[in-house]
This record gives C-alpha cells, structure tokens and sequence, in this order.
C-alpha cells in the first residue's frame, strides 16, 4: 500500500475531469512538434526543476516516508548503501563498492567507498552506518517500510571505518535489495540522533546529490544541487555533481490543477496523472512516461479462513471469472497492463503466468457448480440455503479502486457470485488485516523484491489472509535463505506457481505510475522501485 | 447594556464548549484512530507490529478512558494548550498559528468582496427602474449561491491562469495569487449578502419613513443610500455573522483546489489522518472565530438600532 496516486482526492478529480474536460481538451491546441524525452541536444548544467505532486506526507524524513509524492523529492537528498538496475533487477554498487554475503544469508557485510561525505561535512564511515541500522528499528510504526527491512536484525558492527557487517537471526535475503531503497538511505550520524518527530519536521542530512534547503508543509519542499558530490550510483550516466541546481517540488492536490499547470508551463513535470487526465496531455509540449509498480499486484486478498474459501474451487472460480483486460481497458491509465502473476512484471523474478489468470465464464460456472453452488432465483447462486456472497473491503488511497471494484462486482454477478462493496477508512487498513474481519481485502504492495511474497503470504509470518501451511511455506522460507541467483528465480517462479493455481489470493491488475514531464526535461528516469531519480536530469 | 454584553458572552463560551464537546465524541466515536492512520500511511499491507502501536498510543495517551482523555484534553484546552500534532509531531497551536496569516488574508480579501459586490448587487437592482436588468441582477445571487466552489474556482483557473496565464493556478504567492481564490470564495458569500441585502431593500423601500424622505425631495439614490439601507442592513449583518463560518469551511475547499496553505488545508489533512488533538484545534478556533464574529454583529446592532437593546434590557428584567 505504498503508491497512492491520487490519494487524497479521488472525488474531486473525477468530478473535475467531468467538468473541465471540455475545457482542458480545446486548450492544448498549442505547441509543436517536439523531441521526445532523453533525446536530442547535449545535456545542459544549470536551471530549476518545478514538480507538482497531489499530496504531502507532513514529513520530511525519507527513513519514515512511505508515499510516493514525497518520495519523489526525499530521495534525491539521501545515498544508499547499493543501487538497483531497473532494466535487470540487479543490485549494483552505490555507497558500497561491494558486499559479502553469508552462504546462508543471515550476514551481510558491506565495503564502503571512501571520500563520501554529507552535507554537514562529517564523513560517511562505518560508526554512521550501524548508527543508521540501530535507529530504523526504534522507529516503529512511524517508519514501518525501513523497519520491516531491518526485521530480525541481530546486530550491525563497524569493523574498521570503512567495513560495516549486518547479521540477522534467520536467513534474509531480501535485505541487499533493501539497501537500495530510499527508506535505509543513509543520514548522518547528527540527523540519526534526533527524534523522529524533529527529523519529520525539520528534515535530514544525507549524502545525497541534493539538499533539502527549505520545507513548507502542505505547499513545497525545495532541494538545492550539492556542489561537491562526487560518489553517484554506478547506475548513473553523469559523473560528479547534478545537471539541475534546483528541484521545487510544489503539493497541488487538484488534478486538473496539476494538469494544466503543466500545459501552461507554470510546472516542468507532475505526478499522479489518471485516465481522465492523459487525453488532455496527450499531443502537447508534454511526455506521459509510465513504469508499473514492483511488486504484488492489485489483488482480491482472500480470507482463507471463512468456510466459503476452504473450497478451493470457489477461489478458482473467482480468478476465472475476472476479465482483467476490461478492468484495464475501462478504469486505469494507458499502458496499464492486467496481472499476469501475483507479481508485477517489473518485479525481478516475476514469472509470466498470464494462461492461468486467463478470463474463462464457463471454466468459472462448471468450478462453481462442481463445488454445489446452484442457480438460486435472483441469479446468485445457493447452497444449503445460503447465498454465494462475499464482502470486499476497500479503502480511498487510489482513484481507481472504487470503478474497478465495481466492474469486478458485474463481472462475478455474471457467473452468480454477489460482491458487496465496502469502502473504509485508510486508517482502517490495518486493523482491518489484524483482526481477520473480512473476506475479502483490495490492496497492492510495492516492492521491488520478491520476497515481498513471504511477508504477504509466508504462514510463518502474520499471514494476515490465512493461507494454509504447506509446500508454499517451504518455497518461501528456501528463496529468502539462498543467494544462488538461479535457485532463487525457481523458487520464486513456484511461489507464484502455487499461489495463483490454488487461488489463495486473486490477482487483478498491475498499478502503474504515470508521471507528465514537459518535453524540454530530458533523463527524468525511473528507478526500480518505480520512483525517480533526479541527479542525471537536465532541462534544454 | 452591560448586562446584554455579559449574556452575550456566557452565550459564546457556551457554544465553544459544545463545539470542542461533540467534536470529541464525534471523533471517538469514528472508527480507527490516528495511530494505525499513521502506521498505515506508510505501511506494506499493515505488517505492523501491534505491540509498537500500543507503545504509540500509550504515548499520546490514546490508551486512557474516554471520560479521562477528555478531562485531560479539555483541562489543558482550557489553558490554551491543544496538545501535539499526531502527525507531524509539532504543537497544535504553532500549527494554527502559522496557517492562520495566510487564511485570514484569502477570507477577509473575500468578505471584502461578497460585501461589496453582493451589496452594490442588490442596491442596484433596487435602483434600476429597467424591469430587465433588475430581472437579471436578481436572478445572479441564487445562481452564485447553488453553483458548486471547486466548480467556479476550476473554471476560472482554467480561464485565468491556464489560457490568459494572468495569475499563477496555485501557492500563497503575493497579491496576484489572491485573486482567483479570493474571488472564488466571494462568489456564494456575496451571492448570499445580495439575496438578503435586495430583499429587505425592496421591504424598506414600502416603508413610511421612505415616503416622508420622497415627498421631501430627497433623489433615489440619496434614498437607498442614506435612509434605506441603513435600515435594511441589519438581516445583512446578522448574514455577514453567519458567513464568517462559512468562509472558513469554504477555505477548505478553495485552498485545496488552489494549492494554498492555510487553515482549510490543515483541516482537510488532519481530518483524512484523524489527527484528533489537531482537528480539536481546527474545531475550537473555528467555532472562536464564529462566535466572536457573532458577537461583534450583536454589538453593533444597537449601533443602528437602539431599540434592540431596549428590547434586550427589558427580556432580562422580568421583576
């Protein structure tokens, strides 16, 4: 539940696109041809960047971040330990030139480069780092993606200066792939030491290409270019200091605010764009530029543990009765693409699954009547006199919830299922999963590791849906346990296999991220997690 | 007078005890609370520690009886002390103050406005003796009042800022940044100010005392100016009382869609988290700003009408 386009304001966006569609169309009648992004002329030093985002997190700490809309800005103030290849999943030096991992995976020790430093001058050692990995966990519920990554951490010992190793009690392989994210970037060791509460509100000192020089909530965070940097991800193409040597990150929560400040010119590049927007961006002086998130897909969680969902032909018979292609086709923004596995396919060992998770009524109704579900009177089947009914839970952190929900509760009336609709507070969302009062669950989780999978889904875990223990268990604890590339990928590829054959949980649609970038900014790129990095970007 | 001033202020402490009161109840009574909201902004699919939460909630003191949390907060209110934001950590008050400025700057722009326009509305109307226009100046104030705000603010924003780029679509930036949001959210006040203002206009204008005026041979204009509307600007006042509240919730609205800091901005935010210590502020300083605007409108009233406190006087001195 990290990416939330759109969250605050789904109501009003909709109504607004209604509105001002008309309006908004005629006006971007401008502009000419063009080049397209990342291409022509030679890059430009120099400029400020102004980015519109739908929301502010109140928070100016990327260690307790979790919205993508401040993300955005946050990670370009902090380094992390590694980088990740969004092409190839692969984990790539950054402030660490290299790593050992323990066979079993339970330690992992990291070398890092010399020379760093952050923008209070102090150097980046060793001592810096495992004060950074001994704070996350204090940190609690107020940074829960940093402290899940950091889950079982036994100890962090500074070896020598430049030589930091991280042991953890069980096997954790999805820890090098942690180091890449924003939510373990590096602080100092000043930043680390003040509450979290002064870090959210004053914000912190990295490493990073960027400064945070000014904060104001609910209006703009504005990040100024570090002159003396010089240790940039081995991902990046410009080596040494940023291009831009001003980022203003603007909070407009209106999407057709967002829109067409973008048309005009009044910002260089917007976040969070919907259907409703794209046609109006469409043609102009603007690039759409979409990446789907890592991750699980936007699934129906089932509560495995309601005796409706015992029967496994029931389960079955909900994933085949879904069309995704419609739901895509009608609701989420171009591009978009339907599940083809429980994992997003820019997850790294995502497997294309697509012929099971192929839409099939008839397939659907002879599983349903196969379990003794009849054709009752009003079209929803029955079985000893109870109605084929289930109750989906949802809650108001994207735009698009709420109509492909209700599409998917056309579609499973189709084969006679009835789906109840019921929207909750996101402040709901998890105690809603803690409680195991529900049947069923709408929800993505972005992550750009696969072990994503046995935190959803591992028995041995919350197992918040109630899976039943059995071999998936095992394929989940063996991939999290391995550092041998190949076994992994395989044993990950089972995982998918068997969730999505037994239909534990029904996967539906991959959330995507668009962003509109005026076509004058070049090398807006996105990293693997499906958020951005800033320091190669140049305006010309 | 004395005594009409002491009611009227026992009234005022009255309403701002039931404003934080009920806003207290309402907000227990929700389900979810600010600290899994915290949690869950930022979490993957809840994978929360339930003990963490209960540290969490232990700190903010979420943990206690409902009767004790709300003697604990309604003693400290009392001090002026509303506590710490749940989501952002920093002091209810310094939160308000700082986004005070700003929404004290768009609400009093837009007063001045919907009192001017929606008053120059209606007197001309009354003025006019061309039954079209009179037709048409009428017709605008229901219009202004039923159209929605966000309506009005997107349409001019793509008007004025989007096709001619005369004003900025977002931010707090100066006077040129006031403007389409000003005028967005005088649009239903200054509808409103013209419905009441025209109609006790036309009522005064049947009165005795106009005639006496004509017969004397006074102008029309001098007689809507001068002996009219001084008369039929009390309901417009008591309107004007009430149209404080609605300013700032309408803020709510109008900040958002133009991006602006302020009050409305906070509300919305704290209110989509359920910051309870923050929403109680929101709630207690809007049911102030209400209440004090009411009772400066019942101050002025025996201003133009002494005998409203004649009447008063006479209603507390039963003996």
């Amino acid at each position: 539940m990290t990416a939330h386009p759109d969250s605050r304001t789904p109501r009003w966006a909709a109504l607004a696109a209604l509105v001002t569609g008309s309006l908004v169309l005629s006006a971007c009648s401008s502009s000419g041809s063009g080049s397209s992004s990342g291409e022509g002329g030679s890059p430009k030093p120099g400029g400020t960047l102004t980015f519109a985002v739908g929301s502010d997190a109140g928070c100016v700490d990327p260690q307790q971040v979790g919205s993508n809309d401040t993300i955005y800005s946050l990670r370009q103030v902090v380094d992390s330990l590694t980088d990740q290849d969004p092409k190839t999943g692969k984990i790539v030096p950054w402030l660490a030139k290299s790593w050992d991992i323990s066979s079993d995976t339970t330690t992992f020790t990291f070398h890092l480069r010399s020379g760093v430093t952050f923008s209070d001058g102090t150097p980046l050692t060793a001592q810096v780092v495992k004060d950074n990995f001994d704070a996350v966990p204090k940190l609690g519920a107020l940074g829960t993606l940093a402290q899940g990554y950091l889950s079982g951490v036994e100890s962090t010992t500074a070896v020598d200066p430049l030589t930091v190793r991280v042991r953890f009690q069980q096997p954790n392989a999805q820890f090098l792939q942690a180091t890449a994210t924003h939510s373990l970037g590096i602080e100092s060791s000043a930043s680390v030491h003040r509450s979290p509460q002064e870090k959210c509100s004053k914000g912190v000192v990295g490493s990073g290409p960027f400064v945070l020089s000014a904060y104001v909530q609910n209006q703009s965070i504005t990040l100024a270019k570090r002159a003396e940097y010089a240790w940039g991800s081995s991902l990046w193409t410009k080596q040494g200091e940023a291009y831009l040597d001003k980022l203003v990150f603007k909070v407009v929560p209106e999407a057709g605010v967002r829109t067409g400040s973008l048309q005009s010119g009044q910002v260089d590049a917007i976040g969070s764009v919907g259907r409703a927007n794209e046609a109006a961006l469409k043609g102009g002086a603007v690039n759409l530029q979409a990446r789907a998130n890592p991750g699980v897909v936007f699934n129906l969680g089932l509560n495995n543990s309601r005796p409706l969902f015992k029967d496994a032909k029931v389960r079955q018979a909900i994933l085949f009765a879904i069309d995704r292609q419609q739901i895509v086709d009608a609701v989420f923004p171009t591009g978009t693409e339907p599940a083809t596995s429980i994992l997003a396919h820019t997850t790294p060992d995502y497997a294309y699954l697509g012929s099971d998770l192929a839409f099939d009524a008839a397939k659907a109704k002879s599983l349903l009547d196969a379990a003794g579900w009849k054709a009752g009177s009003d079209g929803v089947r029955v079985k000893d006199g109870k109605k084929l009914s289930l109750t989906v839970k949802w809650f108001a952190n994207a735009a698009t919830n709420q109509p492909a929900l209700e599409l998917i509760q056309q579609q499973l009336k189709a084969v006679g299922v009835e789906v109840v609709l019921k929207q909750l507070q996101i402040a709901q969302f998890s105690p809603t999963l803690q409680s195991g009062d529900f049947d069923a669950v709408w929800g993505n989780v972005t992550r750009a590791d696969p072990d994503i999978l046995r935190s959803s889904y591992s028995t041995r875990l919350a197992n918040f849906y109630h899976l039943p223990a059995g071999p998936l268990d095992t394929a989940l604890t063996r991939q999290a346990a391995t550092t041998d590339a190949a076994k992994r990928k395989q044993l990950v590829t089972q995982a998918q296999q068997l969730i999505v054959k037994n239909a534990y949980v029904v996967p539906v649609v991959e959330l995507q991220t668009q962003l509109g970038v005026a076509k004058k900014v070049h090398n807006l790129d996105f990293e693997a997690s499906s958020r951005i990095q800033l320091h190669d970007t140049w305006i010309g | 007078m004395r005594l009409y001033v002491v009611k009227r202020l026992a009234q005022a402490l009255g309403v701002l005890w039931a404003a934080y009161t009920v806003s207290f109840l309402v907000l227990d009574y929700l389900p979810g609370d600010p600290v899994s909201a915290m949690a869950g902004a930022g979490a993957d699919t809840g994978q929360v520690d339930p003990a963490q939460l209960a540290a969490l909630r232990h700190e903010y003191g979420f943990d206690k009886p409902i009767l004790a949390q709300y003697a604990d907060y309604l003693g400290r209110a009392v001090r002026g002390d509303f506590g710490d934001s749940v989501s952002t950590g920093r002091p209810v008050t310094a939160t308000l103050a700082d986004a005070l400025p700003q929404t004290l700057q768009l609400t009093g722009a837009a007063l001045l406005l919907a009192v001017f326009l929606g008053g120059g509305l209606a007197v001309l109307a009354t003025y006019t003796t061309r039954r079209w226009l009179r037709q048409l100046l009428l017709s605008l104030p229901p219009l202004g009042v039923s159209v929605p705000t966000f309506w009005v603010g997107l349409v001019l924003v793509e008007l004025f800022s989007f096709r001619t780029r005369l004003f900025p679509a977002f931010g707090n930036d100066g006077l040129r940044g006031l403007v389409l949001p000003a005028v967005t959210l005088a649009v239903p006040t200054g509808a409103l100010v013209a419905q009441v203002l025209a109609k006790s206009l036309f009522t005064a204008l049947d009165q005795a005392y106009v005639e006496t005026a004509r017969a004397k041979g006074a102008g029309r204009l001098r007689i809507r100016l001068r002996h009219a509307l001084r008369n039929a600007s009390l309901p417009a006042l008591t309107v004007v009382g009430l149209l404080a509240g609605q300013l700032i919730a309408g803020s709510v609205v109008v900040e958002t869609v133009f991006s602006r800091d302020g009050l409305g901005r906070v509300t919305a935010a704290a209110v989509t988290v359920q910051d309870i210590p923050l929403v109680q502020g929101v709630v207690v300083f809007g049911a102030l700003i209400f209440v004090a605007a009411n009772l400066i409108v019942d101050l002025v009233y025996p201003l133009l009408d002494p005998r409203i406190v004649v009447a008063a006087s006479r209603k507390v001195r039963p003996a």
